[in-house]
C-alpha cells in the first residue's frame, strides 16, 4: 500500500516538474478561462445569475478540456509511456498520478477564475467552490482515462472532446445546480456519487486502455 | 411474424387511449424500441466485460455490432418519440422529456464510440479500448438519468408501471409485450446479420493479407 502511494506521488510529481518547467498547459489555461469569461459576457448580452452560473461552468469545462487535451502529451511524444508501462508498478497508479496532477491543474485555474468570476459578475459563494471542487475529482477521474483512450487514437485532440462531453452532461448538472438551486446539498451529493463511480471504474479499466 | 402482429395488434385491436386518442398508438412502437436500444447497449456492455474479463476476442465485434444496433434503434427512438411529441404536446422537441434527453446524450456518446473505433488501429488494443467505453455507456445512462430528473422540471405521462403492476388494460398490455417481443425478435435478427457481414468481412481481409 505503501509502495503504491509513493510511486503515485512520484508520477504525479513528475507531472507537476514538467510543468514547471516547459510551463506549457497552465499559463494557457489561466489566459483561456478568463478570456472565456469575458467573451461569454459580450455573448450572452445579459448578466443575470442563472447566465453567469452556466457560463462559469461552460468556461471551467473547456479549460479542463485543454489541460487534458495536453496531459498526454509528454507520454506519447517523448513515448515515456512505454517506460512507465515496463517499470514495475501498479497500471492503476499510473492513471492515479496522472489525475491527481490534473487536478493539481485545474485547481490552479480555478483558484484565478473563481476570483475573476466573483469581480466581473457575482459573488462566489461556498456551494460554488464545493461542487467545483468535486467536479474536478470527476472531470480528472474520466478525463485522464479518456485522454489516455484517445492518446492511441489518429485525431486525438478532436477526439477526446467528443468522447468526454457526454460523460461531462451530469457533472454540468451538479454543478450548475450546486450553484443555483436551494438545497445545493442534494445536487453536491449527486457530484460525489458520480464520482465514486466514475472513478472506480476509470481505476480498474485504465491497465486495458494502456496496454498494447 | 411477430413484427407484422404486433403492428396489426396496435394499430386495429388495442383500445383507444381516452385522453391522447389515435396518437397513443405510437407507443407500441415508440417504447418497445426504446427499450431495445437499451438492451442492445446492455448486450454490448455485457460482451465488453466477457473481452476484457475472460479474453474473448471474438466479443469486440458483438460489442460493435450490438452498439451498431443499438445507436440505430436509438435513432428510431429519437424519431418516433419526437414525432408523438409534435402531436401531443406540439412541439417536435421538449427538454422536459426526459427518455428523449437521455437518448440523445446516448446517441452522443455512442457516436463518440464510432469515431473512437474510425480513428485507431485496429487490433486488441482497439478492441479494449472500445470495451471500456462500452462499459462506460451502461453506467452513464442511470447516472443521466438521475441528472435529467434533478435538472428537469415533470411533463412526462405517467410511469409505465407503478407499484401496482402496469397501468395498462389487458388487451393494451398483451399488444405492448408482442410490439416488444417483435422489435426484439427484429433486433436480434437485425444483430445476427450483421455480424455475420462483419465477421466475413474480418476473415475476408485476413485472407487476402495471407496471399499479398
Amino acid at each position: 500500500m505503501t509502495a503504491y502511494l509513493s510511486d503515485v506521488t512520484a508520477l504525479a510529481r513528475k507531472d507537476l516538474l514538467v510543468e514547471l518547467r516547459s510551463r506549457d498547459t497552465v499559463p494557457a489555461m489561466l489566459l483561456f478561462v478568463v478570456g472565456a469569461l469575458v467573451v461569454f459576457h459580450f455573448a450572452l448580452a445579459d448578466s443575470s445569475r442563472l447566465a453567469a452560473a452556466g457560463m462559469l461552468w461552460i468556461a471551467l469545462l473547456f479549460t479542463a478540456l485543454l489541460a487534458l487535451v495536453r496531459s498526454f502529451v509528454a507520454e506519447r511524444e517523448g513515448t515515456v509511456i512505454d517506460g512507465l508501462l515496463l517499470a514495475p508498478c501498479d497500471r492503476s497508479a499510473i492513471w492515479l498520478g496522472k489525475a491527481l496532477s490534473v487536478f493539481a491543474f485545474l485547481a490552479f485555474a480555478e483558484a484565478v477564475a473563481l476570483p475573476a468570476f466573483a469581480l466581473l459578475y457575482e459573488p462566489v459563494t461556498w456551494e460554488l467552490i464545493a461542487g467545483v471542487a468535486l467536479a474536478n475529482v470527476g472531470i480528472a477521474a474520466v478525463g485522464t482515462l479518456l485522454g489516455a483512450m484517445a492518446a492511441a487514437a489518429r485525431a486525438r485532440e478532436l477526439l477526446l472532446p467528443l468522447l468526454f462531453l457526454p460523460l461531462a452532461i451530469p457533472l454540468i448538472v451538479g454543478g450548475v445546480g450546486a450553484t443555483l438551486a436551494d438545497d445545493p446539498a442534494r445536487y453536491l451529493g449527486f457530484l460525489a456519487l458520480y464520482d465514486l463511480i466514475f472513478a472506480i471504474l476509470s481505476w480498474a479499466s485504465f491497465e486495458y486502455v494502456v496496454t498494447e | 411474424m411477430l413484427l407484422i402482429a404486433g403492428l396489426g395488434l396496435a394499430l386495429l385491436w388495442a383500445p383507444e387511449d381516452a385522453d391522447q386518442g389515435p396518437s397513443q398508438r405510437i407507443f407500441y412502437i415508440h417504447v418497445p424500441v426504446a427499450l431495445t436500444a437499451y438492451v442492445c447497449f446492455a448486450w454490448a456492455a455485457w460482451k465488453a466485460f466477457r473481452l476484457l474479463w475472460k479474453r474473448d476476442d471474438r466479443a469486440d465485434l458483438e460489442s460493435y455490432t450490438a452498439v451498431h444496433m443499438g445507436v440505430i434503434f436509438g435513432v428510431l427512438t429519437l424519431v418516433t418519440g419526437s414525432i408523438w411529441a409534435k402531436i401531443s404536446w406540439g412541439v417536435w422537441w421538449t427538454w422536459s422529456e426526459r427518455q428523449l434527453v437521455l437518448f440523445l446524450i446516448l446517441f452522443l456518446f455512442y457516436s463518440a464510440y464510432f469515431m473512437l473505433r474510425y480513428s485507431t488501429e485496429p487490433g486488441p488494443r482497439r478492441a479494449r479500448t472500445s470495451a471500456v467505453y462500452a462499459l462506460f455507456g451502461v453506467v452513464l445512462l442511470p447516472v443521466s438519468f438521475l441528472a435529467i430528473r434533478l435538472a428537469e422540471q415533470v411533463l412526462h405521462p405517467a410511469p409505465l408501471f407503478n407499484r401496482d403492476g402496469p397501468q395498462m388494460s389487458a388487451s393494451m398490455f398483451f399488444t405492448f409485450c408482442v410490439c416488444l417481443a417483435a422489435m426484439l425478435a427484429l433486433a436480434g435478427a437485425l444483430y445476427r446479420i450483421e455480424l455475420t457481414g462483419k465477421r466475413v468481412d474480418a476473415r475476408l481481409r485476413e485472407l487476402r493479407e495471407h496471399l499479398t
